[in-house]
């Protein structure tokens, strides 16, 4: 069920403050230094280990049989540590905020004592039961001011229920049995009237505790791109590896020919290594997974694994429901068209004597309608209340698919254009051609007829219109940058959804779709080679939903949808789609855009190190070093010092993410290279520079 | 440089990029099956030889059973080469009555021609019988390639096929390769050879009465020469086609009776990235969109040129140590000037320079020239060329199957750039490809490495090295570069028909192909059984400059660092030294 009043959204604030967020991550930074946790992450595994290589060299020279300077070998071991150090930071940073989040959840899941039913009856014999004790199939019941203990589905009942707790969202929602608003959610608090419920997820098995665990990162694993990236720089630091253990040879070798100078040391070949090895992204890969998914709860959507997130990057085709994604949830009556011989101030007078007590919003714009055209003031007629004197309203119903009004003998029926011909056919009256022509027309331009008679005369047509969002065109425009395809999904006939699909530029639309045409639309795509992405939240929605790649289920949607989902949105805004798959994509552009800065940071740093490494057997590889650095051992430690430093410097982009803009993917990797690439190539000339320039001025060099 | 030499450089580019597309769209078709002008008289072979080895060509392979043909096929075919130089002396065409080969020079040997390698420890004129040099040499000149060429058609099949699981029938992919496009194009370039003054005959070695008789270094007087005949033309077709570059002779595309004339050498060298260069294009047409085929040329070609160019600019610049003695070594209309150390006089030095950059970039590993004579740089490029996995054009198949691994990563790190996860022509980059991509990229530098330290720290290893300094550590790590990269050209300089030569070297050139084939096969029969993702805006394109850039720098990146310290060890050094 979508509403207006869901589609904003509301960004959920990271929460605790900033101050205790950081104490903690500095703690777990040094927590995570276990190698049993370290081992998980191979590329800061190696550079743990260097770091013990080099502390036990500097305690081997603190016994005065140092292979270098004590001083020189004590701060390169230093500083291996602040690179480890940093990473762990990063990661413990990223899951900090999500712990945040997860305690505040967890502290309305405290146990309560619960009105278990003997009998799915409200008026069944009550046991006040512990809601650890509630299993799968229980009924209970909860009354205003209640926690509803678990996650379950109204069999019985209307209320209003505060989830505020689970969606941020402060303004009550209602929950009713039958249709589309059965489902509750544990944690969440009865403000009104009664509810009975039936259990549907075991204790530690329900929804919030879904959500924290993913919050949590608990039951993070990795994703299938994280994996594959992750087997790339394992590759990366074995080749670094074997770079630089050959390089002892080969430095004895040149020793021998060269007749002068002293063999590289273990501490320059293991700065070097942890250099060269893809310190940068191996670093932060972590947090930026554990970031992208605390990006997705900030915009309220809870995704069921990272899997998902990584695939709404992939995502080129959005089945989008016409109805509150597309148009504003309800039509509008924007015309009376009477057929000749009526005056248009006498239909649109029984319009809206007919539409007096039909408060759907199409019934409300037609009051407005006739009000604003004619100056014709609806009688003050509210549901529920005292109706006047002769008024015997008739309801609509889903079979008649008519409504209307009896009135001192007078009979004013509105209704869809078939029913409504079959009806004036019925009590004997002619169907005049340009009232055909008149509903067409309509049709045709992408509007919904309505028929109006009195006492079986047609007295002409309604004219009402679907009303497209604001900047709806935009966003599909933007989207068709990206290579994503839009498809409007709508219960409408064919005609109406063309025009409707023209008006608000998608790319396709499925017309009188049906939950198996939907299904059939997402097999379609998928056999060609596209990943399709869907919002749903009915029953009805849940074969479609399981298919899909990316399924977003409404929170207030039903329970089987949200099962059959990977997604929930807790906002229940169909729109969100967009910015899930931008969210998506982030994720990939931050890790890829890393990895390339990572390598290409590399080449400054072999014309760091490899003159300053060589300097006394082969002056000549002086040469090389036209950053102009002032000592070799300057030269080895502003390198190590720099590739640590550039982790943190990137924490706040990693948990950020690159910005993504809706551009095609050539510009992209154009920009992303410009700037990463590139960037990673010049900064560390730089940097390494001006760290060097730092010690010598500090005399440290 | 002159203007000369660089007309040369330019004609052989502009000949090379035009013979890229007839000669790639025919081999296209021969391995899609298609009718070619060839098959009025080929096709009744190629029945009858499937008739005759009960081969059922419409019977495709999972690419677990093509990978155990191509180890089967090769196992035979090096025990066969093994036997044959063990056995020589009783085997006949062997006029000069030579002896066995000895065992580690004999798997050296056979482990070389097997795998596209052609590294030579030994001296042919003076080591192998005819039947040797036809039967064994020969042969493996033919099927090497032919080997290679089948697995980048497999696959490239796992490219362009969606969700199948076949990736092609190895006995038919080989027997195309051999019958339609290897014999032909050596038949044609043997005819030319001859022609040029290239020997072909199995008569016994001719002996000469010198015109200007010389004096050895006893101090008598020499008047007689003999020399080496054989049936060199048909050798040297094929070793340059197949990128074999085995010489008939010791000193290789440098000795008359191989490469006797400039055009001679034009076309041989032409002959070494011909099929290489023409594949991109084959791989262009295979996967449905020439334009991918492009982009990967246009990568090589964008690498090649540039090493060229610092390779004839540092020859061409001459020895400073040379100049500081007086020496002139400016070019002339008379002088060629620049570094003639090494290099044939009816060559030159852009002939020279570009021919080493060939040789090297195409795991060809024929010479012209002693690499050892090279200046510093040049020496740079040939190793620079090697260490870069052979895929700038690269081995007959080899180069493209090992390009592509580089594609898939390139694709990889850029797809994640724009937001997606990363497809090539379709297909996604997963983990495993990813593996098996590393692998390729993985085992070739952790080979040569660990290979140039055993050399350089052991004294089997350093016994071997005649030059002192810097130059010394080039000649070792020269020699495990080209082995472990299959190119098989030698720098000189280094005694390598010794025991541990021979043998870590056949270790070296044995694990730098089937290694790589095995990982490579594994990737097409992975990539086959994926589904054809449409592709949209939001798809990365690969056939872009932006693209073919990113390529390059993929590509230069990952060489360059992996051997940036051992190469400052070498031949930077050696530079710098030089000009102190």
């Amino acid at each position: 069920m979508v509403t207006l009043s869901s589609s904003s959204s509301h960004p959920r604030k990271p929460a605790g403050s900033r101050g205790p967020l950081l104490r903690r991550a500095v703690v777990d930074a040094f927590r995570k230094l276990n190698p049993r946790w370290m081992i998980r992450n191979p590329v800061m595994f190696v550079v743990e280990v260097g770091s013990i290589a080099a502390t036990a060299l500097w305690l081997q020279a603190l016994l005065g049989r140092g292979e270098a300077p004590t001083g020189f070998i004590g701060a390169v071991a230093l500083w291996l540590w602040f690179t480890v150090l940093f990473a762990n930071f990063s990661e413990a940073l990223a899951e900090g905020r999500g712990k945040a989040q997860a305690d505040a959840l967890r502290r309305t899941r405290q146990e309560t004592q619960t009105k278990k039913l003997r009998q799915p009856r409200r008026d069944a014999a009550v046991d006040l039961v512990s809601s650890t004790a509630l299993r799968q199939g229980d009924v209970f019941l909860v009354e205003a001011g209640d926690i509803i203990p678990a996650d379950g589905e109204v069999i019985e009942g209307v209320a209003s229920v505060d989830e505020s707790a689970v969606t941020g969202e402060s303004a009550p929602v209602i929950r009713e049995s039958g249709g589309d608003r059965s489902a509750v959610t544990g944690g969440t608090r009865l403000l009104s009237d009664w509810l009975l419920i039936r259990v549907t997820a075991n204790p530690g098995e329900g929804f919030l505790d879904r959500m924290i665990g993913m919050i949590e990162g608990a039951k993070r694993q990795k994703t299938p791109n994280e994996i594959a990236l992750n087997i790339l720089l394992a590759a990366f630091t074995i080749i670094f590896l074997v770079v630089c253990i050959t390089l002892l040879p080969f430095s004895l070798y040149s020793v021998e020919a060269a007749g002068q100078g002293a063999p590289v040391t273990i501490t320059v070949l293991v700065a070097l290594l942890v250099c060269l090895i893809p310190t940068t992204i191996g670093g932060l890969l972590s947090a930026i997974g554990i970031a992208g998914m605390d990006r997705m709860i900030q915009r309220n959507v809870i995704a069921m694994s990272g899997r998902a997130v990584e695939a709404a990057g992939d995502v080129d085709v959005l089945l989008l429901d016409k109805t509150g994604t597309i148009t504003l949830g309800n039509r509008q009556a924007v015309a009376f068209t009477p057929v000749s011989g009526v005056d248009a101030r006498e239909l649109a007078e029984a319009a809206q004597l007919a539409s007096l007590a039909d408060e759907t919003p199409e019934g409300r714009s037609i009051v407005v309608l006739a009000k604003e055209q004619f100056g014709l003031r609806g009688r003050a007629v509210a549901p529920g209340s005292e109706h006047p004197e002769g008024l015997h309203f008739v309801p609509f119903s889903a079979q008649t698919r008519i409504s209307g009004v009896d009135v001192d003998g007078v009979s004013i029926r509105k209704g869809a254009p078939d029913t409504m011909l079959t009806l004036i056919q019925q009590a004997g009256r002619a169907v005049p051609a340009e009232l055909r022509a008149g509903i067409d027309a309509i049709a045709r331009s992408g509007g919904t007829p309505l028929v109006v008679a009195r006492n079986g005369d047609p007295l002409g047509v309604i004219h009402l219109k679907d009303i497209v969002k604001g900047g709806i065109n935009e966003r599909f425009a933007h989207l068709r940058k990206m290579g994503i395809k839009t498809v409007m999904i709508t219960g409408d006939n064919p005609l109406t959804a063309a025009a409707i699909a023209a008006e608000a530029g998608v790319d396709d639309f499925l017309a009188q779709a049906t939950p198996e045409a939907k299904l059939q639309l997402i097999r379609e795509y998928q056999a060609g080679g596209r990943l399709v992405a869907m919002t749903g939240d009915g029953t009805n929605d849940a074969p479609a939903l399981a298919q899909a790649d990316v399924a977003v289920a409404m929170n207030t949607g039903t329970q089987p949808a949200r099962e059959a989902a990977n997604m929930i949105d807790l906002d229940s805004n169909p729109t969100k789609l967009i910015e899930i798959v931008e969210i998506g994509k982030q994720l990939l552009m931050t890790r890829g855009s890393l990895t390339t800065f990572s390598i290409s940071n590399d080449v400054a740093k072999y014309f760091a190190i490899i003159p300053a490494a060589f300097a006394s057997t082969y002056p000549a590889l002086g040469a090389l070093n036209f950053m102009g650095l002032s000592t070799p051992q300057s030269a080895i430690l502003s390198a190590v010092i720099f590739n640590a430093l550039v982790i943190i410097a990137l924490v706040p982009l990693a948990l950020r993410g690159v910005p993504y803009r809706a551009v095609g993917a050539a510009q992209l990797l154009r920009d992303n290279l410009l700037i990463y690439g590139l960037g990673g190539l010049v900064t560390p000339f730089i940097g390494i520079k001006l760290i060097d320039m730092a010690l010598t001025a500090l005399g440290l060099a | 440089m002159t203007t000369n030499g660089l007309l040369q450089i330019a004609l052989y580019l502009a000949a090379l990029l035009l013979l890229a597309k007839p000669l790639g769209s025919f081999m296209a078709r021969v391995h899609q099956g298609q009718r070619t002008w060839l098959h009025p008289l080929l096709g009744p072979v190629e029945r009858w030889i499937y008739r005759l080895l009960g081969i059922d060509p419409s019977q495709e392979m999972g690419w677990k059973h093509y990978t155990l043909a191509v180890l089967l096929f090769s196992i035979a075919g090096m025990a066969l080469l093994y036997a044959l130089q063990r056995l020589q002396g009783f085997l006949p065409l062997n006029p000069q009555g030579f002896g066995a080969v000895s065992p580690d020079s004999s798997f050296n040997t056979a482990a070389s021609f097997l795998t596209n390698t052609n590294w030579q420890g030994y001296g042919g004129e003076s080591t192998m019988s005819y039947l040797t040099q036809m039967l064994g040499m020969t042969v493996q000149n033919f099927l090497s390639p032919a080997v290679g060429m089948a697995v980048l058609v497999a696959f490239i099949r796992g490219l362009a096929r969606p969700t199948a699981s076949a990736i092609g029938n190895f006995w038919v992919d080989l027997t195309r390769s051999l019958l339609y496009i290897l014999l032909p194009l050596s038949l044609l370039l043997a005819l030319i050879l001859v022609s040029q003054g290239v020997v072909q005959n199995l008569s016994p070695y001719a002996t000469a009465t010198l015109v200007q008789p010389l004096v050895d270094a006893q101090g008598n007087p020499v008047l007689q020469q003999t020399l080496p005949l054989g049936p060199a033309a048909s050798q040297v077709a094929i070793k340059q086609l197949g990128s074999n570059g085995g010489g008939f002779f010791n000193v290789n595309s440098a000795h008359p009776f191989e490469n006797p004339t400039p055009l001679s050498n034009f076309l041989e060298m032409l002959a070494i990235l011909l099929i290489p260069a023409a594949l991109c294009y084959t791989f262009g047409r295979m996967v449905g969109d020439t334009r991918q085929g492009w982009a990967l040329m246009a990568a090589m070609t964008v690498v090649f040129v540039a090493m060229i160019a610092v390779s004839y600019a540092a020859e061409a610049a001459g020895n400073p140590r040379l100049a500081s003695l007086g020496i002139d070594q400016t070019a002339t209309a008379l002088a060629p000037g620049g570094n003639m150390e090494g290099k044939e006089l009816r060559f030159g030095v852009a002939s020279t320079a570009l021919w080493a950059a060939v040789t090297t970039a195409g795991s060809n590993g024929a010479v012209n020239a002693m690499h050892d004579s090279l200046t510093p740089l040049g020496g740079m490029v040939t190793m620079v060329l090697m260490q870069l996995g052979e895929v700038i054009f690269g081995g007959v198949g080899s180069g493209l199957y090992g390009m592509l691994a580089f594609v898939l990563v390139a694709v990889f790190v850029s797809g994640l750039m724009v937001g997606r996860t990363p497809e090539y022509l379709g297909k996604k980059i997963e983990a495993y490809e990813i593996k098996m991509a590393s692998l390729l990229i993985l085992i070739m530098p952790i080979t040569v490495l660990g290979l140039t330290a055993l050399g350089v720290v052991t004294a089997a290893g350093k016994a071997s090295i005649f030059n002192p300094g810097p130059h010394g550590f080039s000649e070792v790590f020269y020699a495990f570069t080209s082995m472990g990269n299959n190119n098989g050209s030698a720098f000189a300089g280094l005694a390598a028909n010794t025991p541990f030569y021979n043998l870590l070297g056949g270790l070296a050139m044995l694990i730098s192909r089937f290694w790589l084939i095995v990982p490579t096969l594994a990737l097409a029969g992975s990539l086959v059984r994926k589904k054809r993702v449409e592709s949209s805006a939001g798809t990365l394109p690969t056939h872009t400059p932006l693209f073919i850039g990113w390529l390059v720098v993929i590509v230069l990146l990952v060489g360059a660092l992996n051997f940036l310290p051992a190469l400052a060890l070498g031949p930077i050094v050696e530079h710098l030294l030089l000009a102190m």
